[in-house]
């Protein structure tokens, strides 16, 4: 049998909050929920991982981290070490102080906007691409849940959704 | 669902629904812009356009056309460099202190405190661009070989931290804006009816559709930049003072200004919010929104710091005594009693004095007042930086090099011209942006709206406990 997405439309978040806890209370997957804000406690009901977003801003951090100070190490006690003010450059822990404002600033220019950058191209959020949620009213005040599932429980679904306040289904 | 007490005033009045929000925020984009709006851009334009041609002499004749001069080789430049990046720090304060502290009054002011940041810090990078005199050579600020021989730039200096603390500060606070600006724009996207607003806003919405991952994701993101960028704005005007504090003239030589200059920036930065606000609550009806409780929370958070720049200056003061050096003695007396006396008493009254009156709640819930005290402070904060610089500059060591400093019309006019720019930008801004996070505010209209929450005092008194 062919499998069919539901949409059920919500005009508010906490019956679809109930809703989705009971499917998921009789083993129906929610694919995915479209909402005008964060719905908090939602992920855990419907099944949505953790980000890993700050481990990798961690890593970016600890990467601009080591750049930076290889960087001045390199330029100021390697490549050209210079006596400025009396200050020589000997050995890269000799001028450490001197050095802790940039290294901070790097490691958090790289955590920032390689988190960011990484946001952008896992959510595949980008200059021109299409909109992702399926009805455009979910950016102002409805919310949508998609169900996918095989042509058979379609009829129990839409009861159970009906019965959970939702004031619109449709299939696609 | 998150409950708030009774007790606690709700941030946003009236019988809002999610759709009602929606349509107030996206109210000034869709309509037509009003007469004034016209107006207040025509004068900025000018402004902007004049400091433009400012700008140009000066980068044709060299910085000699300003009132610098031998002795006082520091003037307006770096005092409206300062000025600037510390009314920046108000935005990022708002948008990533409160978020860790989960003051949920931010959800209002914080997009249009970032976007004051943002324009703030474009104005002061132009003085340190400029100040260098041959601003075309300004890539030598980068860790390049100097001349591409092979000397490198000098890691030791804080004029090199201040390149990678503003560079790095203007770039986080500008995604992490645009972050959030991401669901807002999809909203309007979304409703948009003009074929050339709905491509525009379509292209600025990355493709944003809110679905539960990304939401998860997005909040993850604005949780760690909030937890990253409040070591960096307490870093970055801790930096800018170093360029000072690492000098060996008397009166800037203290290790007090680190925290001295981060409270004096946050200072500023509240107040310039806050003459922003208060005009854009009123010009945009948004006081259901931006209500006189958002006004009292900032006008207490510029007691407070108003209060530690006083005790810093009070510090300053004793340390100057304490130290028994004549020299810092005579920098702070000089200050006080010297030619720029009356710059020193002018920074006392409006930095010192004015913000104490916010005690009484009369006058920090009133508008008016709010609104002249801002400005007072803005004031008072740019003489701040003033006394710190040319008095201290025009008399130091060697009597036989004391001058006085005069600004020149260039001076005055590149320092109008940011302003000018500064406002053109915020105003386009509040035309074409969406000045209220209204995806972070819908989120706490069942918490903290004022109907939900009277249903729900109601509701206890009357309701067997079922809900």
């Amino acid at each position: 049998m062919s499998t069919v997405a539901i949409h059920a439309i919500y005009d508010d978040e906490e019956p679809l909050m109930a809703t989705a806890k009971e499917l998921r209370s009789k083993g129906i997957k929610v694919k995915d929920v479209f909402s005008p804000f964060p719905i908090h406690g939602i992920d855990g009901v419907i099944g949505v991982p953790r980000t890993r977003l700050a481990i990798c801003a961690f890593i970016y951090g600890i990467t601009g981290l080591l750049l930076i100070t290889w960087m001045m190490w390199y330029m100021m006690v390697y490549d050209w070490p210079t006596d400025v003010g009396g200050k020589p450059s000997f050995a890269y822990y000799m001028n450490v102080p001197a050095f802790i404002p940039i290294t901070f600033e790097a490691t958090v220019l790289c955590a920032a906007h390689g988190m960011v950058i990484t946001y952008y191209l896992r959510c595949w959020m980008l200059p021109g691409v299409k909109a992702k949620n399926p009805d455009p009213r979910t950016t102002d005040d409805k919310f949508l849940m998609v169900i996918e599932t095989k042509e058979e429980n379609k009829n129990n679904i839409e009861a159970l959704l009906k019965n959970g306040g939702a004031t619109e289904i449709s299939y696609k | 669902m998150q409950h708030e007490s009774e007790i606690r005033e709700p941030l946003i009045l009236g019988s809002k629904t999610y759709h009602q929000i929606t349509e107030d925020i996206v109210k000034p984009i869709e309509g037509k812009a009003t007469k004034y709006w016209y107006m207040l851009l025509t004068v900025s334009v000018l402004c902007f356009l004049w400091g433009i041609w400012c700008l140009s002499y000066t980068i044709g004749e060299g910085i000699g056309v300003w009132g610098s001069n031998n002795g006082v080789d520091w003037a307006w430049d770096i005092t409206n460099f300062v000025w600037w990046i510390g009314i920046g720090h108000a935005g990022t304060l708002i948008s990533a202190v409160l978020l860790l502290f989960r003051q949920k009054w931010r959800m209002a002011i914080n997009r249009a405190a970032e976007a004051m940041t943002i324009f703030a810090v474009m104005c002061a990078a132009i003085f340190v661009l400029l100040h260098t005199g041959r601003p075309w050579l300004d890539y030598w600020l980068f860790p390049l070989p100097n001349q591409f021989g092979s000397l490198w730039v000098n890691f030791n200096s804080p004029l090199m931290w201040d390149v990678f603390a503003v560079s790095t500060y203007f770039s986080v606070s500008l995604v992490f804006w645009y972050t959030g600006l991401v669901p807002d724009f999809a909203m309007i996207r979304d409703r948009a009816v003009k074929p050339v607003a709905k491509k525009a806003y379509s292209i600025l919405s990355f493709g944003w559709g809110g679905s539960a991952r990304h939401w998860s994701r997005f909040e993850e993101v604005s949780l760690v930049l909030a937890g990253i960028s409040t070591p960096l704005v307490f870093s970055v005007h801790s930096i800018v003072s170093t360029d000072f504090a690492t000098a060996v003239i008397p009166g800037w030589h203290t290790t007090i200004f680190p925290p001295y200059f981060v409270a004096g920036a946050v200072f500023s930065g509240f107040a310039m919010v806050l003459t922003l606000l208060i005009i854009l609550r009123k010009v945009y009806h948004l006081e259901n929104y931006i209500t006189i409780k958002h006004i009292e929370y900032m006008n207490i958070v510029i007691i407070v710091t108003g209060s530690i720049v006083g005790v810093a200056y009070l510090t300053e003061l004793f340390m100057s005594w304490y130290s028994g050096v004549e020299y810092e003695q005579y920098a702070f007396l000089n200050r006080a009693t010297g030619p720029y006396w009356w710059a020193y008493a002018c920074m006392m009254t409006c930095n010192v004095v004015s913000p104490q009156l916010f005690w009484f709640k009369k006058l920090r819930t009133s508008l008016t007042f709010t609104f002249i005290m801002s400005i007072i402070v803005n004031i008072g904060m740019w003489f701040e930086r003033f006394v710190i610089i040319v008095p201290t500059l025009c008399r130091t060591y060697l009597p036989s090099s004391w001058n006085m400093y005069h600004p020149s019309f260039v001076d005055i006019g590149i320092y109008t011209g940011t302003i000018g720019m500064f406002f053109t930008f915020f105003l386009l801004f509040t035309r074409y942006f969406p000045v209220i996070a209204q995806a972070e505010l819908k989120s706490i209209l069942k918490s903290a709206g004022q109907e939900f929450k009277e249903k729900a005092a109601h509701g206890h008194s009357h309701d067997d406990g079922h809900h």
